[in-house]
């Protein structure tokens, strides 16, 4: 069947912002889809809250709304654009909810909206835990033994009769969030209590424990005329028991004979047959190592983690073939875009393994539990594809940034025997790490196979690298060691340290091209990995499909981590389209399969390689490009340039000087000395001893941070010597090769802008005023658009020192600037002369596009000839704020409070006339319930004291109950304000803060304190306890305010305004 | 005879194509120096336990395009036949540690226990690059480098797979019985039958009569089945006029005639059709194959280097299911005589199973036969 007529207009729902376990694949998913929609002629309108996407570009959509992903919104939306449709299976958990509740509240079919992908029967029957067991059974296949239950005592009993460990998985919720796996009783009614809270219909699943079995996964594609492939199979290293989020995963299953394998493709094709999907689907099964017993862990009858990761391993675009079925195509019918021959309707045949590593947060969260479970925590992950297994976990491992360039890791090799046993038997997510250097200590694979229930094969493959590590050792450096070592994925710098050879002499890399068919059919895709020892295709179609343009490449950024996210995506993908656009042929080098700039057809050739230095030059050398772009992907790519430097290729841009002038604390306080900018006082320090003498010179708090770090990783304010001390502690153990920055705490408004510089002039699309004052991280700040506080001399102020600054660093594209405005004085804290964090919002909120203007100033443009002007750019007709969004409940034992350290995973963005409107649909995008009566517990350090009680007030005023720990209720008293006294945790056991946050009375909770981090304080306890019972907690007292205003304008979800993001402009 | 042959793995060996292409590997299983084959490629990624005991191998040198292979060992269950037919076996690696809790034994040392040469550390990738443009060629296995001499390429260039499936079909004919009571007695018309095809029909309570290809039409009718298997095997279908002759007997007794693959194309032959040698053939686990009568595709096994030439086909024959990826023909519907064929495998083993409700289509042809209206839809 071709495309639907009766389809003029689809609604797409986007995912919302990044949290774990709902992270970039998304926008990749999304984007595609939306493209895919849009050849065929119909009008997208698409919402999603989450700026930093790709499919928010206005021209991926016909209409684009960054508006609230809830109910309400999306009823008005639906009114106002009239749509005959709306795609639930491209937005991840949210879209699929989202739509499922549009279409069972009576909505859509009273609007006479078509729910495309998956009806709401087939959405219950994979989503609703019992449907799905009734499903499961009437086509018979086998689950594990289940209850659903809604109370805590149900669950206890199930276990009873099935027996421990028992799994809980909460009904309708994201990546596991409040699953787990129980032992005993006591485990269980924590677990379970959790769980029912969390599930949005206060349901869970409790099923028997089967750790250890096998956890295979197939991505199934199936059209409305009942036409099913398989797309990919997966297996995982990691048995079940660790979320596949968290696992590292081979593609395609390798340990099945065909039984096996066939016994669960068929499986699979049984339920999207049952389920009537149209479109993508997952399923997850679990198979018995010792048998052909097998059980479905979980279907998700829509685009998925698994389904991005499937789609770049194999080279089927899912996404854009999931949306061109849910509007009425046939797999036969959608061609083969790797092919150009064949039709979409094929199974992917593969001539290599591809290795998936997650990328967990713990260097970030130094007191987060990592252990690894049922509930995900990675934020994202990397891709590598090879020859053999050895060389695509090889390159995978070195390309997480990690600091890893082997398997050999510090922190399990310094382990006792008896330590690494206990290391491996707590699988956390250095478990692999441990897992080798146990095997290199002798350990037999039978004993480390009951150990861990890692299939013998991946640890005989583990052992296979140990033994060429150890003939690297014993046999040195030749060419026939070397070989083997390449073939198997060691790097030179491995090669060298093991062999002891100084000058390994480098072989390059032959690249190989993904093609889906495994050479059966002649194929041009521009998707490219490297081997060792083959021919080389690279050079092959360079050669074949020469435009005669200029060849630029362009690096990506990596896995998504904090700090560094989907934003640097963005600005990558509009920096190869700039690229494109300005005549160049452009080469993306970068190793994330949630991405869209790991799509083969974004730039014009894609090589999926990690981004270091060995990987990147071997492309470059088969490239050729006439210059490098780091300015885009985020440190990943400024990494790269002092391999540039000395291998003197040219960076097209600001220069790697100018990026040392900014990063180098010495040279950059000289340059502000001469341009009269001011600086808070700081030093350079290494170790313990030094920095106390530099925090007692500058005087407390002040600032630490260790140097050449995006996304203030491992940053701290610290009020006195201990603090000092137990930082430095961390960072030294760390080896951190860097020095550490010691600076003065400046406690002003922070503003922060992003400017476009074209060597002679800049471009100031706006200025930022952060709602927190300085000492929050920027990316944890609520960022108001423009700034609102400002008179008009400071903001010329601004404009004059950002000039001053992007012109000295000789910027060359963009440049991001923080500053501190203290006693009405302008403070630079940091200047970073490429892409930041907010480029996608400025861009949108101000309509300039300025990847594309920076790419245009990079290659020579100047701005006067772009059309925007230059100086600062007129002021939008909206507010927009910025609200940034945490995953505080995936991540047991991390503190709330925010600091200078950077803490949330993504962002949702606020559009209003007003500020006050802004803020009002920023919150609720993300996710606040905007309650306005109940209870707010006050408690806050010592020196927040002075500014609270204004603050409690307005709570108060609004209608709240307050309560308050001693010291804080005496202040409120005082000024006036009836408060509840409330006992600290050890004061009281049964009527505490910690009791009060149990029993439901508090919507709000605001908390200071100033020691934080560690999990056993009361503080952080009890703002763990908030994450858990999903309890708003403030902890600083700026967002306090901004909340407390909020609350009490008159917007709500029905009167707010629907901006479409063109109507900015 | 252990011992030699052990001392050859690992050492280089080269394979020579017919258009001088050569291509450095390591010997694995047994040794070789100066076979000779038909080269082609598979690109199933599971199932190399069933590529390798496809009698429809015969005479090739088999290349796995999946790089590692031998992963889950060797596991006799899952043999396709007795035997292990291919002349060579070449890969990317083999697993010298095998995972499966079914395993009994590695690639390596099955290989050698038949006598199969194996190479590995080739550049497959490239090898079936080569085979994809220059399209199927012989062989020449060497244990030194280029050049060779013309007596050493002689048995190359003038190589033909000739005749195999006198090779492969069985002697004897055999009985398989039944599973559960037995409704109905099919003849396995065996050219070289991978084991599935029987157990699929045991499974679906047909008593299988396995009987070799040279069987007569006589001597099957009078065995009084009611319908005859035809089965794949390995060659040039047309090296088989006996074969052909007697099948056009069986259908002019309008017996109910299943074929697959090889037994695909003998009958079209035997009907008036022409076969046709294809480029490289289609050989792997994801052929996507359209039944033209539903428009539904399915996934499917294929192993075959020739093909029926749909515009041969005569009155009476209608072309039931073409290729996605090239529009062969991948299966005929016979309307003047209660039989149809199918090009790929749906006995699967390896390969995806979403066809073998073909074989349950055979039991209602069988059943219609029964109330002599059979027709074959």
């Amino acid at each position: 069947m071709p495309l639907n007529q009766s389809l003029h207009k689809v609604l797409v729902i986007g995912s919302g912002p990044i949290v774990i376990g709902q992270a970039a694949e998304f926008d990749y998913a999304g984007t595609q889809a939306c493209r895919a929609l849009k050849e065929e002629g119909l009008e997208v309108v698409l919402v999603n809250s989450n700026p930093a996407t790709i499919m928010t570009d206005t021209a991926i959509a016909d209409h684009v709304y960054v508006e609230p992903l809830n109910l309400e919104t999306l009823k008005r939306i639906i009114l106002k654009e009239r749509p005959d449709s709306i795609l639930s299976t491209l937005g991840g958990q949210t879209g699929l909810t989202l739509s499922m509740e549009l279409a069972k509240c009576g909505f859509l079919d009273e609007q006479g909206v078509k729910l495309l992908g998956a009806s709401p029967e087939t959405i219950d029957k994979a989503e609703d835990r019992e449907i799905f067991k009734e499903t499961m059974q009437a086509i018979g296949e086998p689950i594990i033994p289940s209850l659903v239950v809604k109370t805590v005592e149900s669950a206890v009993n199930f276990a009873g009769t099935s027996g421990y460990p028992v799994i809980v998985r909460p009904a309708f919720t994201l990546g596991g969030t409040g699953g787990g796996i129980a032992d005993n009783e006591d485990e269980l009614r924590e677990i379970a209590e959790n769980g029912l809270r969390l599930s949005p219909i206060h349901q869970i699943l409790v099923e028997k424990g089967i750790a250890g079995w096998k956890e295979i996964e197939f991505e199934v594609m199936r059209d409305s005329a009942g036409n099913v492939i398989t797309v990919c199979s997966m297996e995982n290293l990691d048995p079940v028991g660790i979320h596949t989020g968290d696992s590292i995963v081979i593609a395609p299953a390798v340990t099945l004979a065909d039984k096996e394998y066939q016994m669960l493709r068929s499986a699979a094709i049984n339920i999207i047959q049952s389920m009537g999907i149209e479109g993508g689907c997952n399923c997850q099964f679990a198979l018995e190592p010792e048998s052909d017993e097998y059980a479905v862990i979980e279907v998700n009858p829509r685009v998925s983690r698994s389904s991005a990761l499937a789609s770049k391993a194999t080279g089927y675009p899912i996404a854009r073939v999931a949306a061109k079925i849910a509007i009425g195509y046939r797999l036969d019918e959608i061609p083969n875009e790797i092919t150009g021959e064949t039709m979409a309707c094929f199974e992917p045949a593969l001539d290599y393994v591809v290795v998936k590593f997650p990328k967990w947060p713990f260097d970030k969260f130094v007191y987060g539990q990592r252990r690894l479970g049922t509930q995900m925590k990675a934020t994202g992950e990397v891709m590598a594809i090879g020859r053999n297994f050895e060389q695509a976990l090889m390159k995978a491992i070195r390309g997480a940034e990690i600091s890893q360039y082997d398997l050999n890791r510090n922190s399990v090799q310094i382990l006792s025997d008896a330590a690494l046993r206990d290391k491996i038997r707590h699988q956390d997510d250095e478990r692999i790490f441990a897992v080798y250097e146990a095997l290199k200590r002798g350990w037999t694979i039978e004993d480390l196979h009951a150990e861990t229930m890692i299939d013998e094969w991946f640890l005989a493959k583990l052992t296979h690298i140990a033994e060429i590590e150890d003939r690297l050792i014993h046999e040195g450096y030749n060419d026939e060691t070397y070989a083997e070592a390449k073939q198997y994925g060691f790097p030179d710098t491995v090669i060298s340290r093991l062999t002891g050879a100084r000058n390994v002499r480098h072989v390059p890399a032959s690249f190989r091209m993904v093609d889906t068919c495994a050479a059966e059919f002649t194929a041009s895709t521009p998707y490219f990995y490297s081997t060792h020892g083959e021919q080389d295709e690279a050079a092959e179609f360079i050669q074949g499909h020469t435009s005669g343009k200029p060849v630029v490449m362009v690096f990506g950024s990596g896995p998504i981590r904090i700090g560094q996210g989907i934003e640097f995506d963005y600005a990558s993908v509009h920096c190869v389209w700039a690229l494109k656009k300005a005549g160049y042929e452009v080469v993306i080098v970068n190793n994330n399969p949630e991405t869209v700039s790991t799509d083969f057809n974004v730039a014009d050739r894609l090589y999926f390689e990690p981004l270091t230095p060995e990987d990147v030059m071997d492309v470059i050398r088969v490239e050729k490009p006439i210059g490098c772009v780091v300015a885009f992907g985020g440190g990943t790519a400024i990494k790269l340039t002092k391999t540039l430097v000395e291998n003197n290729i040219p960076i097209l841009g600001t220069q790697a000087d100018s990026i040392d002038l900014a990063e180098d604390r010495g040279r950059f306080a000289e340059l502000l000395e001469s341009l009269n900018i001011k600086q808070a006082p700081g030093a350079t320090v290494y170790t313990v001893e030094e920095a106390l003498e530099a925090a007692g010179r500058i005087g407390y708090p002040v600032l630490m941070r260790p140097s050449y770090v995006l996304g203030g990783q491992n940053m701290i304010i610290a009020f006195d010597d201990d603090d000092i001390r137990e930082y430095m502690y961390i960072i030294l153990a760390g080896g951190i090769e860097n020095p550490v920055l010691i600076d003065k705490y400046l406690m002003g408004l922070e503003i922060e802008v992003d400017a476009i510089c074209d060597g002679t002039d800049i471009l100031l699309p706006g200025i930022m005023e952060h709602i927190e004052r300085a000492g929050v991280h920027s990316g944890d700040s609520i960022a108001v658009f423009p700034a609102w506080n400002l008179s008009e001399k400071m903001r010329q102020t601004i404009l004059q020192e950002s000039r001053k600054l992007a012109l000295a660093l000789k910027t060359k594209g963009l440049v991001n600037i923080q500053y501190v405005i203290y006693d009405d004085q302008l403070y630079v804290i940091e200047v970073n002369p490429r892409a930041s964090r907010t480029i996608p919002y400025v861009s949108k909120v101000s309509g300039i596009p300025m990847v594309d203007l920076a790419t245009r100033c990079m290659l020579g443009e100047k701005l006067s000839d772009m059309g925007y002007g230059t100086g600062l750019y007129r002021r939008p007709k909206y507010m927009c704020v910025k609200v940034p969004v945490f995953s505080f409940e995936k991540l047991t034992d991390v503190d709330v409070q925010l600091g200078p350290e950077m803490k949330s995973t993504g962002e949702v963005l606020g559009i209003g006339r007003t500020l006050d409107e802004a803020l009002y649909k920023g919150l609720v995008a993300a996710g606040y319930r905007m309650d306005k009566t109940g209870g707010v517990f006050i408690t806050v350090q010592d020196r927040d004291q002075a500014e609270i009680a204004p603050i409690a007030a307005k709570y108060a005023k609004i209608g709240f109950k307050l309560y308050a720990t001693h010291g804080t209720a005496n202040v409120l008293r005082a000024a006036g304000l009836t408060v509840e006294n409330v006992h600290k945790i050890y004061e009281n056991p049964s009527y505490n803060s910690m009791t009060l946050v149990e029993n439901g009375h508090l919507q709000y909770i605001i908390s200071t304190s100033k020691k934080g981090r560690q999990p056993q304080r009361d503080s952080v306890k009890i703002r763990r306890k908030a994450v858990e019972h999903s309890i708003p907690c403030l902890t600083s007292l700026d967002t306090a305010n901004a909340l407390a205003e909020s609350l009490m304008s008159d917007y709500s979800l029905d009167n707010t305004e629907l901006v479409e993001l063109k109507d900015l402009l | 005879m252990g011992e030699a042959q052990k001392s050859m793995t690992g050492q280089p060996v080269y394979l020579m194509l017919a258009n001088g292409r050569v291509f450095e590997g390591k010997s694995f299983g047994a040794p070789t120096d100066g076979l000779v084959g038909e080269v082609v490629f598979t690109t199933g990624m599971v199932g190399y336990l069933e590529t390798l005991t496809d009698p429809s191998y015969a005479g090739q040198i088999v290349v796995q395009t999946f790089p590692l292979i031998g992963n889950y060992g060797m596991i006799p269950e899952d043999y396709e036949s007795k035997g292990i037919y291919l002349s060579a076996y070449i890969v990317k690696e083999w697993c010298k540690a095998p995972s499966n809790y079914r395993c009994q034994g590695d690639l390596d040392s099955m290989l050698r226990e038949k006598g199969i040469p194996g190479i590995y550390g080739i550049d497959t990738r490239e090898l079936a690059r080569t085979i994809r443009e220059a399209g199927t060629m012989n062989g020449l296995i060497s244990t030194h480098k280029p050049p060779y001499l013309e007596e050493e390429l002689a048995p190359m260039r003038s190589y033909r797979v000739d005749h195999p499936v006198d090779r492969v079909s069985p002697q004897e004919t055999v009985i398989y019985p039944a599973e559960g009571e037995r409704r109905y007695k099919v003849v396995l018309w065996d050219y070289g039958a991978k084991a599935n095809i029987h157990r699929e029909l045991q499974k679906r309570g047909c008593e299988v009569i396995d009987v070799p290809a040279a069987s007569t039409a006589e001597e099957i009718l009078a065995l009084q089945p009611d319908g005859v298997m035809l089965s794949n095997g390995p060659g040039d279908p047309e090296d088989n006029e006996g074969v052909i002759r007697e099948i056009r007997k069986i259908t002019d007794a309008r017996m109910p005639v299943f074929g697959i693959c090889l037994g695909h194309q003998l009958l079209a032959l035997a009907k008036g059709a022409k076969t046709g040698k294809m480029k490289f053939g289609h050989r792997g686990g994801n052929q996507p194959v359209k039944n033209l009568e539903t428009g539904r595709v399915y996934i499917t096994s294929q192993n075959h280097g020739y093909e029926v030439l749909a515009d041969t086909l005569p009155a009476g024959a209608e072309q039931s299911f073409i290729n996605v990826n090239d529009g062969t023909c991948e299966g005929v519907r016979y309307t003047d005589t209660p039989a149809y064929t199918v090009q790929f495998h749906p006995e699967a083993c390896g390969g995806p199973k979403d066809t073998e409700w073909l074989f349950g289509k055979f039991l209602e042809l069988m059943d219609e036969n029964r109330k002599g209206d059979a027709v074959c839809r």
